[in-house]
């Protein structure tokens, strides 16, 4: 019963999911709105226990004293501070002059911009690695990054302005992106779409049980 | 995926699609299907005595908006005299309602000229009740008035009819994957194509093991209702329990706290099916933060601290993704990736060892598990692609030869 009751919601649930996409009738639109809702009020109960998974995990770092322990401390202490800072008026989280908003915007922004501007130095790092031409395939993938970057900013232009117009740079660059990218993006984009139909089959049909924590 | 017996040249139908595409953009004179008017070029001529008399517009019909939940109601009309290009004439149309004959109409809205239709959604149109309308053409200050129309009824469709297409594949679909199903259940054989990013799963795990170091498995920014989540969870049981039987340690950090849930479920499954339900630690299956920068700070550092053997990338990625993988090239990991989001694909490519591409991460279950109804619905995504790739020919050749035709048949696929 602990296996069969989750399957049979899930063929049922999965059913019907799938075949009010033909249904524009109001009820199925209701009903379709009401799952979406349940899964947002499902969600926010998690949230709990993931909070509750956070504590635990940090706690236990700190009570044994764990490498690295005193950052284990600033996370419960700016989970408790947060909080109550959060509950201390109706207004708090809401206020662009309070504490809250104030921490929000003049602490967690920069942290996670800061954490987001990294990006530009991964993205060189990995573009190095990637473009170095060891084989065929890195050649091709260099060669056209080459005449993609070039083709996107003016220098591009400028560089073979005395080409006859449509065999510039950025009208190469253009070809590029317009029919090979394309076509593997297209490619990909029904392998993935196929892929998605196939699993959700098998997760409606029980095939696929993993998700039950089980492979069989 | 799988080839039945001779390899498919998959390079010889992309290039004769990409040739075909190529073709057909570039036999269109640009904007063919747009007139420009230049309005300094041509004479207007706006009352003039060659314009055509005014009359009303023609043709005035009501009737229920298809394929809806209804209250909507699609009024249609021809186009009054002189309403064109060359002699302007026509200012507008006034659009009015009423719900019966004997009331008056009331005004519902006004429409520039040119205007051949309107979609009436207001609330106060009823389900089952009777509306009519009237539409007037505007000369100047002179309003025509058109025949009424009427009367028309909102109403709720039970199938939208522009989605057949659609249901017919996912019949044909599900037909296929049901059939191979069982002709796997019944002992046929079915070839799988290797997969790199999977079959390096066993090699990376021993390294782990031989090293003493743990795995990292960072199951993406999904939420647990998302196909590609689902997907890692698959992946997660495969490994875990490969982790589990080699008595190394497996750390999953979590972005979502449902997603969280799912996997402690799972990782737990996989220690007690290995036998050592006593191996499986809850705490290193946890919640980290739902905000997508501290989240990645997070697992940059676990990484740095932990020195993970592998470290596997498997679900929804999004900015973090090179973020994630430049800091586990960086402490020496293992990596192996797989994700659906396309844009973050080149990423996973240039920064790890593996990457499963697309559909590659949904193949992966069926291809760990290697059970027979896995790998049948693993071989009905390549038929999927054959009808797909059949469709594209067709397309391809009507629309070379006759692009009205190809364009009919374009809409009449994506249901427009």
């Amino acid at each position: 019963m602990r296996r069969e009751v989750p399957l049979v919601i899930v063929f049922i649930c999965g059913a019907f999911m799938a075949l009010q996409y033909f249904v524009p009738h109001n009820i199925s639109a209701v009903i379709y709105q009401n799952a979406l809702n349940w899964t947002i009020i499902i969600g926010i109960f998690t949230l709990a226990v993931g909070i509750g998974s956070l504590v635990n995990l940090h706690y236990d770092k700190i009570s044994r004293r764990k490498e690295k322990w005193p950052y284990s401390l600033v996370t419960i202490g700016a989970l408790v501070f947060m909080t109550v800072l959060g509950l201390s008026s109706p207004e708090a989280v809401q206020d662009p002059r309070g504490l809250f908003m104030k921490m929000y915007f003049y602490v967690l922004s920069p942290v996670q911009a800061t954490m987001f501007s990294l990006l530009a130095f991964f993205i060189a790092s990995a573009a190095y690695r990637a473009f170095r031409a060891k084989t065929v395939l890195a050649t091709l993938l260099l060669a056209s990054a080459v005449i993609v970057m070039l083709g996107r900013i003016p220098v591009g232009d400028a560089l073979t302005a005395w080409m006859p117009e449509g065999t510039r740079i950025s009208d190469l660059a253009r070809y590029i992106l317009d029919y090979p990218n394309t076509a593997a993006k297209r490619a990909i984009y029904i392998g993935v779409g196929l892929g998605v139909a196939a699993t959700s089959l098998k997760i409606i049909l029980g095939v696929e049980r993993t998700w039950l924590g089980g492979g069989k | 995926m799988i080839q039945p017996g001779k390899k498919i040249p998959m390079f010889a139908i992309v290039t004769l699609l990409s040739v075909l595409s190529a073709y057909i953009a570039q036999a269109q004179p640009p904007h063919s299907h747009m007139t420009f008017v230049d309005p300094d070029s041509v004479f207007v001529f706006k009352y003039s005595s060659l314009a055509p008399q005014p009359g009303p517009p023609e043709n005035l019909a009501a009737a229920d908006s298809p394929n809806d939940a209804g209250g909507a109601i699609s009024i249609s009309w021809s186009k009054a005299p002189g309403d064109n290009t060359i002699f302007n004439s026509v200012d507008g149309y006034l659009l009015y309602r009423s719900a019966s004959l004997d009331d008056g109409f009331s005004f519902l809205t006004r429409l520039p000229a040119g205007s051949t239709g309107y979609s009436d959604s207001d609330p106060d149109l009823k389900n089952g009740e009777n509306f009519y309308y009237q539409v007037a053409a505007l000369y100047g200050r002179d309003t025509l008035y058109a025949e009424t129309a009427g009367p028309a009824v909102p109403g709720a469709q039970l199938f939208h009819t522009k989605r057949i297409l659609v249901l017919l594949f996912m019949a044909l679909f599900s037909g296929t994957a049901l059939y191979l199903i069982n002709l796997a259940k019944r002992g046929g054989t079915l070839y799988v194509r290797p997969i790199p990013g999977i079959d390096a799963v066993d090699d990376a795990i021993g390294r782990a093991t031989e090293m003493g170091r743990p795995i990292l498995f960072v199951p993406g920014l999904g939420e647990a209702s998302r196909v590609a989540t689902i997907a890692a969870f698959t992946i997660l049981a495969r490994v875990a329990k490969k982790v589990a039987e080699y008595q190394t340690r497996i750390i999953v950090p979590n972005y979502d706290p449902v997603v969280m849930t799912i996997c402690q479920e799972v990782v737990k499954e996989a220690y007690s099916s290995a036998g050592r339900p006593d191996d499986y630690d809850p705490k290193d299956v946890y919640f980290v933060t739902q905000d997508q920068f501290p989240y990645t700070a997070s697992v940059n550092g676990t990484m740095l601290r932990e020195k993970p053997a592998t470290n596997f990338y498997m679900g929804m990625f999004y900015a973090e993704s090179l973020v994630l993988a430049e800091t586990g090239f960086v402490s020496g990991s293992v990596q192996i990736a797989g994700t659906d989001q396309l844009i973050q694909i080149p990423f996973f490519v240039a920064a790890c060892d593996y990457t499963l591409m697309g559909e590659e991460l949904y193949a992966a279950s069926a291809y760990l598990s290697q059970e027979p109804q896995q790998l049948g619905t693993l071989k009905a995504q390549d038929w999927g692609k054959i009808m797909a790739i059949t469709l594209m020919l067709i397309g391809s050749i009507v629309y070379l030869f006759d692009s009205g035709a190809g364009e009919a048949l374009k809409n009449w696929v994506i249901g427009g």
